[in-house]
């Protein structure tokens, strides 16, 4: 059997090894990778920086990959030279492989500017999942970051610090962000957003010197101006890595000089990715390397024929929050190239297009990308656009205009970051019975990466499956039409405070009943009760505070914590049924009293003479605590269920939540008070308190997961307000809890709640502990209500008794 | 028609909130006025569904959707929005003059009964 041995564990590497696979080659394949990690996916690393995603998540090729192909890893180790005539690779403990075939695929390095002062601590790159792992390491609130390059890493790095905490601010050697993908009015656009979401941005400045004792404190730009850094970040670009290919003699420019068929000047050496030079020209983006890969996977297998050719690549911003699509070319200079633009300043939104001869040629988009799937498809396939010319800024959408997936050749690329073509997802479809997106991405990585293919994917299964499942719209309305995560980055970095202001900017200015209680719920939620309450905007039950009936009287429920009451309460809550001829007293089944059948006008008199809080048994909100007796009076009790659900009751009442939220503690798991089916429980052992959370009793029954065990009452209230926060701020509204938690899955709710480093429960728990300070207690509004006749019976100024609805018309 | 029906003073506007409906009683009819950001528009206060409180629902553009069962219905024609439920509203023009909102509680009409009238 042959011998292949390839120098690089990234994504180019790899994925040529998988098409090499493909064609059942008779290899023994071995891998060499510097860094320890398995192939992991490089363009999703300023989500794990940004904490979108975790390192598990990016992993492309696990080690039972490598296992079940055969495939002989050496991870973390770093080849030192080649020797071409005996035909073996040497790494840095002198150990020799023999090989017949090599593939150089040792991709790029971080380029470092010759700036003195670059040696300094606290000076990093970003490139690596290691170099993720030192940025998070040394990110905390406040650390002043500075980040050198305004390119698509330096600004992906620069989020994904922001949002860890740092203050930061990127420098840029150019007058414009983004320069090769952007034109100076989308940079323009790309600044102003930027620096919305709270990023400083300096440009031009040419950085002349870090300083610092030992360890940076600052920078200085050639003009003389400085500013203080604790941490620099350099993304000022890539280089190709090529010394080990020069050192052994092969052709080398600024990258490893290959031809069409990826072969080097040695006939046994290829090379493939990054550290490649093609015809004079290097690579930074991934989806040309997969069509290398392909290229020298053919080649290698004695297929030799395809040939690579680099075409103009698309480039998309991963950021939170900032939209930006780059494709094709975009120089307007070019004979025969006409321009359209479109732009609005207020939403933000740029669009571009370059035309020749009637087809597209390039295009940018900033703010606004919604069509960059239709874009992309006119781009690859040069649709003669002379028909359209009229709609080309706003195109109909893509399911309108009968694209044809079908026409595709099998052979097309789909998704352009994971290198998957038309065929395999077909193949993938019947083999693997898929039915849904998500199935697709797990088995084929089609979309996974940008997801700009996801609207072809989606066609391709449609056209392929007949019971296709359209997945679980998380889109919150059509008059808002963004996802609840996307609307909540939305409202948190524009700084919008009121539900007409979201609907103004970002909606169709009208709302309706689905959206404006959801928006209501997520600026109360973001701007810890802070925001510009609108009562319009919430339903009559949050109007009023008190729950209609179908007869338009409404429900009184007073809050009795923990399911305690007095013989006081007892009497006041009896002398009010009769003072207002209450038609209906019942036991609720939360431990509570429910007054049935009071008119509107009464509710203020009906709770002044109550003397108790509002329960918010009308709410998507917190309604009670349920306890059994516990410790205090039970002979089974273990631990004191009755004050604890009080307490728990005092620390979160009040408050909203996306659906209404239920809770209950027990004194010992013989569960009396069926904690373990309410939103948040505590289950009393001897010693120590189980929380669990997503627990149901209603339309579902599903049995609460335990989320941590503790030992003290203490702990066990802390994990349940770490609970209680974090599905308040990730909860969609109307989604129970115990659908979150099998939405988010239990592992991922520990590891972001009980599980969270100090700083992260810190910050969740203070969010909490601000709202709380804004909440009260609602039913205070019958002394001061939100408008004059917020309960008030309006009396006509004019009385004309004769008129009845029978003389109507 | 009786010499009763015509304009009749109801309240200030400031009484009825932005966005919001309030009900009024008037003998045996209950209207509910609505504050369409500075344009006030008067229905009869009970869904034809299942006699809904409207004054209570949230309004989205010219429509309010009845709290208890959510159907739609346009404010200005009374007309419900969606085909599948035929009942209509009787809306009563509506006016405004020095801050008062006056409603014509005689000519309250359901859309397509005015020709017939």
């Amino acid at each position: 059997m042959r011998r292949l041995v390839v120098v690089g564990n990234g994504m180019a590497g790899v994925a040529c090894v998988e098409h090499i696979l493909k064609h059942n080659p008779e290899f023994q394949i071995t891998i060499f990778g510097d860094e320890t990690h398995v192939n992991y996916n490089r363009i999703l690393l300023s989500l794990v920086l940004a904490g979108e995603k975790s390192a598990d998540e990016i992993v492309l090729n696990d080690v039972e990959w490598y296992r079940s192909n055969n495939i002989r890893a050496r991870l973390g180790a770093k080849i030192s030279h080649i020797d071409r005539a005996t035909r073996t690779v040497v790494d840095e403990t002198g150990e020799a492989t023999p090989y017949d075939k090599l593939i150089l695929a040792t991709g790029s390095s971080a380029f470092i500017p010759p700036i003195p002062g670059v040696d300094k601590e606290n000076v990093h790159v970003f490139r690596t999942l290691d170099d993720t792992h030192a940025l998070l390491a040394k990110a905390r609130k406040g650390l002043k970051t500075v980040v050198i390059g305004g390119g698509l890493l330096g600004l992906e790095a620069a989020r994904g610090l922001q949002v860890r905490g740092c203050e930061v601010t990127v420098i840029h050697l150019m007058d414009s962000l983004m320069e090769r993908q952007l034109d100076a009015t989308g940079g323009e656009y790309l600044k102003r957003r930027i620096e919305s979401l709270g990023i400083r941005v300096m440009l031009p400045r040419q950085t002349a010197a870090l300083f610092g004792n030992g360890h940076v404190d600052g920078l200085r730009f050639a003009s003389g101006e400085e500013v203080d850094a604790e941490l620099v970040v350099i993304a000022a670009g890539i280089k190709p890595n090529a010394t080990l290919a020069r050192s052994a003699g092969l052709e080398v420019n600024r990258g490893i000089v290959v031809n069409d068929f990826m072969e080097t000047s040695d006939p046994d050496i290829f090379a493939v990715g990054e550290c490649t030079e093609h015809r004079g020209q290097t690579f930074g983006l991934v989806a040309p390397l997969y069509d290398q890969a392909r290229v020298l996977a053919a080649t290698i297998t004695e297929n030799r024929g395809p040939v690579f050719s680099a075409a103009a690549p698309a480039a998309k911003l991963k950021i939170m929050g900032i939209d930006i699509f780059s494709a094709g070319s975009i120089d307007e200079t070019e004979a025969g190239v006409e321009v359209l633009k479109y732009e609005d300043p207020a939403l933000g939104a740029y669009k571009k297009l370059l035309l020749k001869s009637n087809r597209l040629h390039g295009m940018i988009l900033v703010g606004d990308i919604e069509d960059e799937y239709t874009y992309m498809d006119w781009l690859r396939s040069g649709t003669d656009l002379s028909s359209m010319r009229r709609q080309l800024l706003f195109p109909p959408a893509a399911g309108d205009r009968g694209l044809e997936v079908a026409d595709m050749p099998d052979s097309e690329t789909i998704c352009g970051c994971n290198g998957v073509r038309k065929g395999e997802i077909i193949h993938a479809i019947h083999e693997y019975g898929i039915t849904t997106m998500r199935q697709l991405k797990d088995r084929t990585r089609a979309s996974a990466s940008c997801g700009t293919c996801a609207g072809l994917c989606e066609k391709l299964l449609r056209a392929v499956v007949p019971d296709f499942e359209v997945e679980t719209k998380t889109t919150l309305c059509a008059c808002v039409p963004f996802s609840y995560e996307r609307l909540r980055e939305i409202v948190r970095t524009q700084k919008l405070k009121s539900v007409e202001e979201v609907l103004a900017v970002y909606g169709n200015r009208k709302g309706c009943e689905v959206c404006k209680p959801a928006l209501s719920y997520m600026l109360d939620m973001l701007w810890c009760g802070g925001h510009e309450e609108d009562r319009s905007a919430r339903f009559i039950n949050d109007r009023v505070h008190a729950n209609i009936q179908k007869d338009g009287t409404f429900s009184v429920v007073p809050r009795m914590r923990g399911g305690i009451t007095s013989p006081d309460e007892l009497r006041r809550i009896a002398d009010v049924a009769d003072k207002y001829k209450v038609p209906m007293v019942k036991v609720t089944g939360s431990q509570r009293l429910d007054l049935l059948g009071v008119k509107k006008a009464d509710l203020p008199n009906v709770w002044r003479d109550l003397g108790m809080p509002s329960g918010q048994a009308y709410s998507k909100g917190v309604r009670m605590v349920k306890t059994c007796v516990g410790t205090e009076f039970c002979r089974f009790g273990v631990q004191d269920s009755t004050n604890t659900g009080i307490e728990l009751e005092r620390r979160l009442e009040n408050l909203f939540t996306p659906h209404k939220f239920k809770m209950g503690v027990v004194g010992c798991p013989r569960n009396c008070a069926e904690a373990t089916v309410k939103d948040l429980g505590f289950v009393g052992q001897d010693g120590s308190w189980q929380v669990v959370v997503g627990g149901a009793a209603g339309k579902s029954v599903r049995k609460a997961d335990l989320l941590v065990t503790v030992e003290t009452t203490a702990q066990a209230l802390e994990a349940g307000e770490l609970f209680f926060q974090y599905y308040r701020e990730n909860g969609n509204y109307l989604e129970r809890s115990y659908d979150f938690v099998e939405r988010l899955g239990i592992e991922k709710i520990r590891k972001e709640t009980v599980y969270a480093s100090d700083e992260e429960q810190k910050k969740l728990l203070d969010r909490l502990h601000r709202s709380k300070e804004y909440a009260q207690d609602a039913w205070l509004e019958r002394d001061r209500p939100s408008n004059p006749t917020q309960f008030v019976q309006i009396e006509p100024m004019e009385m004309k008794p004769e008129v009845t609805e029978g003389q109507l018309v | 028609m009786t010499t009763e029906r015509g304009w009749t003073k109801i309240t200030r506007t400031e009484n009825i909130p932005p966005r919001e409906g309030r009900p009024v009683r008037i003998g045996d009819l209950e209207i509910a006025i609505f504050n369409l950001n500075g344009r006030f528009l008067t229905v009869e206060n009970a869904c034809p569904h299942k006699g809904g409180p409207l004054c209570d629902g949230i309004v989205t553009g010219h429509a309010v959707v009845c709290p208890l069962h959510g159907r739609h219905f346009d404010l200005e024609s009374g007309m419900p929005i969606r085909a599948s439920d035929p009942a209509c509203l009787a809306v009563f023009p509506t006016r405004v003059e020095d801050g008062i909102i006056l409603v014509d509680l005689g000519a309250g009409a359901r859309f397509g009964e005015e020709a017939a009238a």
